[in-house]
């Protein structure tokens, strides 16, 4: 919708301009947002703005797995709770919190920040994967679990990081696949099922 | 005006990008309605019924909604997942090399019937272990039949005289070979490269092409020959051909 034309305040079509370059926020919510943001005491409001302003210049990635992180290293690769041998590498730092969510693991994690994607323009070169090997080279590293996505991109590019790692020695794994929990058989295409199969496991 | 139109086709998935919450946009090449630019919601999620089916260099059968800007996937089948081309890098890299020219060559909403019949036996082949350098020739050569860039390999592509069994000249502006004398500062190309051209460009199926055997050193003339005329025609090189060459320059051992 175009607002230019309707006599509105310049800084509420502004904030709305703003608002709606976020991913996922057409123009509609963009407008209800303004709106109430506008009707919000000041202080929440600089609470906000301040919040937005410390996100970009107080976090940086860690030096060493590239996850979000306020100082040089992230508390995870601080933490000496955590086992150094185990790498687990991931496509995102959300896909950290999704494994962190689970408490099961231990070791440390590396983030690539995206897969590669010729298609979408993204080669190994765009993502931090010389750094992940040259991390497994330089620390004392029993395994690598490679937990990119179970999907083509996922899969490619853990089969890039394997043909880099296999020479070092390293023991390389990957997640597990095969059917979601809460799902249906029946809705299964037939390689999530084959790798189903392939994984079972016996209960005895 | 219809409210819900809902219609039927079967493409082959040639990339997507993850578009808010949960959903993607998958560009489809179809056979009938050409490249379609479409929306899947909730593939992200890992209970997704469709998210299987809809996995780039897949060829899948979808039922589609017209929607206000993009249409949207309500089902999908995949018809044909290519296994062998996911499970080998080498043969991945070659399957995203097809799907990106095709990518690059189409405009959407252009059905081309016959650049869809290649990249599906492209793939096919690819599948049925077929050497993957060999494949992308024969591909690139159907390819640039069916978009209109069929290059010359018979006369001079300048002063239209046959070509003599000599080193000639191959020039992307032209569209073709060049004799000696026409052929001025363009690459060589040697009489055995274009001899398998030719071969390549005019057997009627893939079997007779699979008994070549190809030099390396022809076999890499021919690569470049090709990237050339390719790079000339979309003004750009390919993400994927840098990732085949990054490929073939790591260690060889798995």
């Amino acid at each position: 919708m175009d607002l230019s034309t309707v006599p509105v305040a310049e800084p509420v079509n502004r904030l709305i301009a703003e608002l709606e370059k976020l991913p996922g926020i057409g123009p509609k919510t963009a407008q209800r947002l303004t709106y109430y943001i506008l009707r919000q005491p000041e202080s929440e409001v600089r609470s906000l703005a301040q919040a937005l302003l410390d996100v970009k210049t107080r976090v940086r990635l860690c030096a060493e797995c590239f996850n979000i992180s306020e100082d040089e290293l992230c508390p995870i690769c601080r933490s000496p709770d955590r086992d150094r041998s185990v790498i687990c590498v991931m496509e995102e730092p959300l896909h950290v919190l999704a494994l962190e969510r689970t408490g099961r693991y231990r070791g440390l994690y590396h983030v690539l920040h995206g897969v590669i994607s010729p298609l979408n323009g993204i080669l190994p070169e765009n993502l931090r994967i010389n750094e992940l090997v040259e991390r497994v080279k330089r620390q004392a590293v029993r395994e690598v679990i490679l937990a990119t996505n179970p999907n083509l991109e996922g899969d490619t590019t853990a089969s890039y990081i394997f043909k880099l790692l296999a020479p070092l020695g390293v023991k390389v794994s990957r997640l597990a696949r095969g059917l979601p929990s809460g799902g249906e058989l029946d809705y299964a295409d037939e390689r999530t099922m084959v790798e189903a199969l392939d994984g079972r496991r016996p209960l005895n | 005006m219809p409210r819900f139109r809902v219609y039927h086709t079967e493409g082959v998935i040639l990339r997507r990008v993850d578009f808010g919450e949960a959903d993607r946009i998958i560009i489809v090449f179809t056979p009938g309605r050409g490249k379609l630019e479409t929306i899947a919601r909730g593939v992200r999620r890992l209970t997704s019924r469709r998210a299987g089916h809809l996995e780039p260099l897949a060829r899948t059968r979808l039922l589609l909604a017209q929607g206000r800007q993009l249409d949207v996937i309500t089902q999908a089948e995949a018809l044909d997942l290519f296994p062998n081309v996911r499970s080998d890098l080498e043969r991945t890299a070659a399957g995203f090399y097809l799907a990106e020219l095709v990518d690059r060559f189409t405009e959407p909403q252009q059905p081309n019937v016959n650049l869809y019949r290649h990249l599906v036996t492209g793939l096919t082949l690819l599948d049925q272990g077929h050497e993957p350098d060999l494949v992308r020739r024969y591909f690139e050569l159907r390819l640039l039949d069916a978009v209109g860039f069929r290059p010359e390999l018979y006369r001079c592509a300048e002063c239209g005289r046959d070509l003599r069994p000599v080193t000639n000249h191959f020039s992307p502006a032209a569209g073709g070979v060049l004799c000696p004398d026409c052929g001025g500062r363009n690459r060589t190309v040697t009489v055995g490269a274009l001899k398998v051209l030719r071969f390549i460009q005019s057997a009627p199926t893939y079997e007779q092409i699979a008994r070549l055997r190809v030099p390396p050193g022809i076999m890499r003339e021919l690569e470049l020959l090709l990237r050339d005329y390719l790079r000339f025609l979309l003004e750009r090189d390919l993400k994927s051909t840098a990732f085949l060459d990054g490929l073939r320059a790591l260690p060889t051992r798995s």
